[in-house]
């Protein structure tokens, strides 16, 4: 690896969040019945015409504005044309030659390392329908089905500049882009509905070098993960080629998850697909100041929100990327910084509890019953010492289950701390008799034997007693034991 | 001759159609024809003239993002040649 490197460039499709299709009415909703949202438009049905969609036009140029693009002002539409059953027009019509946002960025973080990716468009496009092979491939396949609800769906392509160096920095593009399109409410940006699909351009080079080497096209990528695995693959392999002296083919590969492996599928001999200016859907002209209006609506966005996190919440850069990696973890944090305002405490307990638990259920937030402002009270609750922070746990895994407020959770179990010095003394008394030899260690001036004490207690009350009471009690009794 | 009959077979084949030899001899000239005229065109100079998408000023025609009915199961699949699991059947696609 080390004498070369990797040139990675990264498109992304990604649907807007509209209620209707690109061109026609028609619904986009995800999961209907085949051939069920479909109108003479969308299956390009002759003599029909299409009308745009002006809230996807709006979308797009929310996308383009928070990721730092310039947005044309005057701009249309094109056709790209190529047979595919897939494609009823025989030609998709998307923006070739004027595309409503380009010359944008993000910014990413690699191992501590500051980057810049440079986005070199983004541009509004329909979605074809789906195919269904006959066979477990299209190649030994005798037939295939297609689906055309998802014709006309908007998308928007977002290219980015072959700056990507490794699968890490591509996974970590990917993460940054969904959070930004999440946020701007742009689009659900769920990989596993579809909503967002990568395809990486690939090709190495000898390090020092300037001239790019011929490319291959990744695609069939399911995830962000596959995406890693599938880029740090294909720079492999094709060093590997290149070091036995063979040359790269450009073609597409496609990515099998299972076998850990890029494929070939097609020689991409640069298709043809005699773009030409489409006559059906009307220019579109954006004036400044209507840019500067839906610009205006873009909500806080992942950097900022981070930023905010540190600067006013005194939270640890760490802490704070992990909870604006995504909306609905940044909005939990904010609504329960409103009730137990301890910006540490609450990310703590998310970073260590709730991302445990949705990871080892392997659950979204929203599937989970608990409330930010349950989530406080239990906060609450152990501050006050009416609960440990050992007993807290536990009251927190069942509040994920059940949305139950703790308090009623720490009465029903009965949880509540043992703070009562006369209720401990009893116990510790007898935790004193039973352990001669932890007393002594510790009066002959062994401190860790006072931590043993201390567990004795906890155990003999199921973690209710309050430690910190068990810690300075035990102390005063045995220096007193020690005396008398 | 810029068309040959190789290439309106190959048309023929990808779009599913299915000619005769008189056809292709027929479709080869026609095509050609407008080619030429697409030529002679060509050799205007153009260099100052903006593209024109239409005849009218017309830009900016929107719809709103509202839910229209789509049609009919039976009458979107009603020119299927064949149909399977409420889908549009198709042949082998890749040749």
């Amino acid at each position: 690896m080390s004498k070369y490197e990797a040139v990675i460039g990264l498109e992304v499709h990604v649907e807007l969040k509209t209620n209707t299709k690109l061109y026609c009415g028609c619904s986009t909703a995800f999961g209907k019945e085949p051939n069920t949202q479909v109108c003479p438009v969308c299956l390009g049905l002759p003599g029909s015409t299409g009308v745009l969609n002006r809230k996807a036009v709006e979308l797009a140029t929310k996308a383009g504005l928070a990721l730092n693009c310039e947005i044309e002002t005057y701009t249309w539409f094109d056709r790209k044309n190529y047979y595919y059953p897939d494609l009823p027009k025989g030609y998709q019509i998307s923006q070739v030659f004027r595309p409503i946002a380009h010359n944008g960025y993000l910014d990413i973080e690699v191992d501590g390392r500051n980057k810049r990716i440079h986005i070199r468009r983004a541009h509004l496009e329909e979605d074809p329908g789906k195919l269904t092979h006959s066979g477990s491939s299209i190649t030994t396949s005798h037939s295939s089905c297609v689906d055309y609800n998802r014709s006309g769906i908007p998308l928007i392509e977002i290219v980015s500049e072959p700056e990507i160096s490794s699968g890490a920095e591509a996974k970590a593009y990917l993460e940054k882009l969904k959070a930004i399109l999440e946020y701007a409410g742009v689009s659900d940006v769920k990989m596993e509905q579809g909503s967002l699909r990568c395809d990486a351009n690939v090709s190495v080079r000898p390090l020092g070098t300037s001239t790019l080497g011929t490319k291959t096209e990744i695609k069939n990528m399911n995830s962000f993960r596959a995406v890693e695995r599938a880029i740090e693959y294909e720079i492999e392999r094709q060093i590997e080629v290149l070091e036995d002296g063979g040359e790269i083919i450009q073609e597409t590969r496609g990515w099998d998850e299972n076998k850990g492996i890029t494929v070939a599928m097609r020689n991409k001999e640069n298709p043809d697909y005699r773009c030409f200016m489409d006559q059906e859907i009307a220019h579109i002209e954006l004036t400044p100041e209507w840019i500067e209006g839906v610009r205006a609506t873009l909500p806080e966005l992942p950097d900022a929100r981070r930023k905010r996190l540190i600067e006013e919440h005194g939270l640890p850069a760490y802490d704070a990327e992990i909870i604006t990696s995504s909306l609905d973890l940044a909005e939990f944090f904010d609504a329960v910084y409103a009730e137990f305002p301890d910006a540490k405490t609450i990310s703590n307990w998310i970073m260590g509890e709730l991302l445990r638990l949705l990871n080892a259920r392997n659950m979204e937030l929203f599937e989970a019953k608990v409330t930010p402002k349950y989530f406080a009270k239990l906060l609450e609750l152990i501050k006050k010492g009416t609960i440990s922070n050992k007993i807290g746990k536990e009251v927190f895994e069942q509040m994920f289950e059940t949305g139950q407020d703790p308090e009623r959770i720490v009465k029903d179990k009965g949880l509540v701390q043992i703070s009562d010095e006369g209720q401990l003394a009893s116990i510790l008394t007898e935790v004193i008799a039973k352990n001669p030899k932890s007393v002594a260690d510790f009066q002959s001036g062994k401190e860790q034997a006072l931590g043993f004490l201390v567990g004795q207690v906890m155990k003999a009350t199921k973690g209710q007693a309050n430690p910190g009471l068990v810690n300075s009690m035990l102390r005063k009794m045995l220096s007193q034991n020690n005396s008398g | 001759m810029k068309i040959t009959e190789k290439d309106v077979e190959q048309l023929a084949t990808v779009s599913r159609l299915e000619l005769t030899a008189e056809d292709v001899s027929a479709y080869t000239k026609y095509l050609n024809t407008a080619l030429d005229y697409m030529d002679k065109l060509k050799k205007l100079d153009t260099s100052k003239v903006e593209p024109a998408q239409q005849v009218l000023p017309v830009k900016n025609v929107f719809r709103e993002d509202t839910v229209e009915a789509s049609l009919e199961k039976e009458l979107a699949l009603a020119n299927a040649p064949e149909v399977e699991e409420g889908s549009f059947k198709v042949p082998r696609i890749v040749l």
